[in-house]
């Protein structure tokens, strides 16, 4: 059986997403995606820099993926909508994250400015993957703002703790007829594999690839975990249990 | 009222007293713990905690690392005008020395533009004196909108401002302010600020406050080092950061960290900051803010500064000139500052990618 993600009727070649932040040169970053293979690529548009006579990232963009500009730096919806016009405007397609942040501390997603940022740019065409706190009610808003997938932090923004949100995401798994991506969070591959394993569609990491010692190794392992979580998954796995099975069963008389 | 009450709270603090009893144990749990309250931070201010350097820069390092990634970001300054009415005694701008004042008309400022714009530099800082006669807000202004041609981000440094009026540059393209408050010792302040607008250190303190309220983008503020104990000046100053943060979450906020260098006058540093001492303020205030921006400018050196890339360090000026008229025009001023970078911009970006890091020019855009 096919096994595709398919998030606005595009066919995703790799459920692990890449974001380009915090890496040591764009060169580093290109050789990253290109080893784990990511498909969709996550650029802040406050970084891009089409007029500059200087390294350009989007010149670093390997071919053949989705460039997924994200909105980062705005406080609210309406910041949002304008950076995804710019990115639009400056070429970088339809595809956008929205991010929406209003506490530079925690770097905390705003659930209800995302939510009114998805529905205006959902209704302008865009395929909108917007970044949230793990809210059942919040989930179901967006995909009737017209999200094409959600995207639940697994703990804060370059924290590396991992999956702390897992049983509010299992439950969107459960019940929203979208992909799902964890996003943000996720410090090592184990933990990608972990939420794969929850039947999560995909995942999206930058700090914990882009700042290891070898980010282009960390990278291929990040894509090969989210493949082996995803077949686990796939795999039905057995449930685990308290007690060791017996193999001589006390009701085996009955068969 | 604003930050005043946190200063007011600990003013009276006899730091002498409990720098007496911090233990190591005290200090290596600062470094250790997650999540740090003031004291910690006195504690990692301590003259003590000088023989745990090396553990503060690691801890320092790898919360840097989490939280901005293997980047420095850069900017260049700008000065249009030096013309002051203030005294303050260690400035080469107050109003009584001798020296040639000048602002840039717009054609000027568009050609100090071109020449920075020049060397890649994509986010400026323009700085004037106090004088709200020559250099008002309305001038300031009129040189933002000729500004945003060459910039895709404008942070400004000048007098402190009414409300209103940051929100007037806010609506023509500023999206930071940069605003040092020199000393958070209200006699000392005094005594250096004897005259001029300067001299109300409450109406200075408010200002970051009334720019936040404003909806400021982005805020750096900080302390002049070498005017007073430095470990009382650092420990404030991260009161003053934390209250922000917390105040005013939206906010991208940083610290800078300048040290006094020679200006044109006869003031010395009274308390002159050593290279460890310096790395101590800042990867304890890097531990007490993991979020926050650090800044370190040319007043330091290209040595140093290469030294300093990864203990903390986030954000850096390059190429930078302090004279009015210093990047493209004849008959420059003399500078505020003695810059001891000299290197240009693509010295400093050759630097940085040395040390495994990446410059970026641009990472904010008017929108």
């Amino acid at each position: 059986m096919e096994d595709t993600l398919v998030i606005a009727g595009r066919r995703i070649s790799s459920r692990f997403l890449l974001g380009t932040g915090k890496f040591a040169s764009y060169t580093l970053m290109k050789e990253a995606i290109e080893a784990c293979g990511a498909h969709i690529v996550t650029v802040a548009l406050r970084r891009v820099d089409k007029g500059s006579k200087d390294e350009n990232i989007l010149d670093f963009i390997p071919a053949g993926r989705i460039l997924m500009p994200n909105t980062s730096g705005a406080r609210n919806a309406d910041e949002a909508i304008r950076l995804a016009r710019l990115a639009r405007a400056a070429g970088c397609g339809e595809w956008v994250k929205v991010e929406i942040i209003s506490d530079n501390k925690f770097l905390l997603p705003d659930n209800a400015e995302t939510i009114k940022a998805t529905d205006v740019l959902a209704k302008e065409g865009f395929i909108v993957m917007p970044y949230f706190n793990p809210d059942l009610m919040d989930a179901r808003r967006l995909k009737d703002a017209g999200a094409a997938s959600i995207m639940p932090l697994g703990s804060p923004i370059g924290t590396n703790k991992g999956l702390r949100t897992r049983e509010l995401v299992s439950i969107l798994v459960e019940e929203i007829d979208l992909p799902v991506i964890v996003d943000a969070g996720l410090g090592l591959p184990s933990q990608a594999a972990e939420a794969m394993e929850l039947g999560c569609d995909a995942v999206l990491v930058n700090t914990a690839v882009a700042t290891a010692d070898d980010p282009v190794l960390m990278a291929r392992a990040f894509a090969m975990a989210v493949e082996g979580g995803r077949s686990a998954w796939r795999a039905r796995p057995a449930s685990a249990g308290r007690y060791a099975k017996a193999s001589s069963p006390l009701t085996g008389f009955l068969r | 009222m604003g930050f005043y009450d946190s200063l007011e709270k600990f003013e009276g603090f006899d730091l002498e007293s409990f720098f007496k009893k911090v233990s190591d144990d005290d200090i290596l749990r600062a470094i250790n713990n997650t999540s740090i309250d003031e004291l910690d931070l006195l504690s990692l201010l301590s003259p003590q905690a000088g023989r745990h350097l090396e553990a503060m820069a690691q801890k320092s390092q790898e919360l840097t690392l989490r939280n901005f990634g293997r980047v420095i970001y850069l900017y260049a300054p700008l000065y249009l005008g030096n013309f002051c009415d203030n005294e303050c005694l260690y400035c080469g701008f107050k109003r009584d020395n001798p020296i040639e004042r000048r602002k840039l008309s717009l054609p000027e400022v568009e050609k100090e533009a071109e020449a920075i714009a020049a060397t890649g530099i994509r986010h400026i800082l323009i700085l004037t004196g106090e004088s709200r006669q020559q250099t008002p807000v309305s001038y300031l202004k009129d040189c933002v909108l000729a500004l945003k041609n060459y910039f895709s981000s404008i942070s400004i440094e000048v007098y402190p401002l009414e409300a209103g009026e940051y929100k007037e540059l806010i609506d023509v393209g500023v999206d930071g302010l940069t605003l040092y408050q020199e000393t958070y010792d209200r006699s000392l302040y005094r005594q250096l600020h004897p005259r001029g607008p300067k001299s109300d250190f409450l109406y200075r303190l408010d200002a970051p406050d009334r720019a936040a309220g404003m909806k400021m983008r982005s805020l750096s503020i900080g302390a002049l080092l070498g005017l007073a104990d430095f470990r009382r000046e650092a420990f404030f100053l991260g009161l003053h950061a934390s209250y922000m943060e917390h105040r005013y979450p939206e906010v991208e906020l940083s610290v800078s960290l300048p040290r006094f260098q020679r200006a044109a006058g006869d003031f010395s540093p009274v308390f002159p900051v050593g290279e460890a001492e310096f790395v101590q303020i800042m990867t304890a205030l890097r531990l007490f803010l993991p979020r926050a921006g650090i800044n370190i400018s040319t007043r330091e050196g290209h040595a140093l500064r290469a030294n300093l890339i990864g203990l903390g360090v986030t954000r850096m000026s390059a190429g930078s000139r302090t004279e009015v008229g210093g990047y493209a025009l004849d008959g420059k001023t003399e500078g505020q500052f003695e810059v001891a970078d000299k290197c240009g911009v693509s010295e400093v970006k050759e630097m940085i990618v040395k040390r495994g890091y990446q410059p970026v020019l641009k990472d904010w855009q008017a929108i």
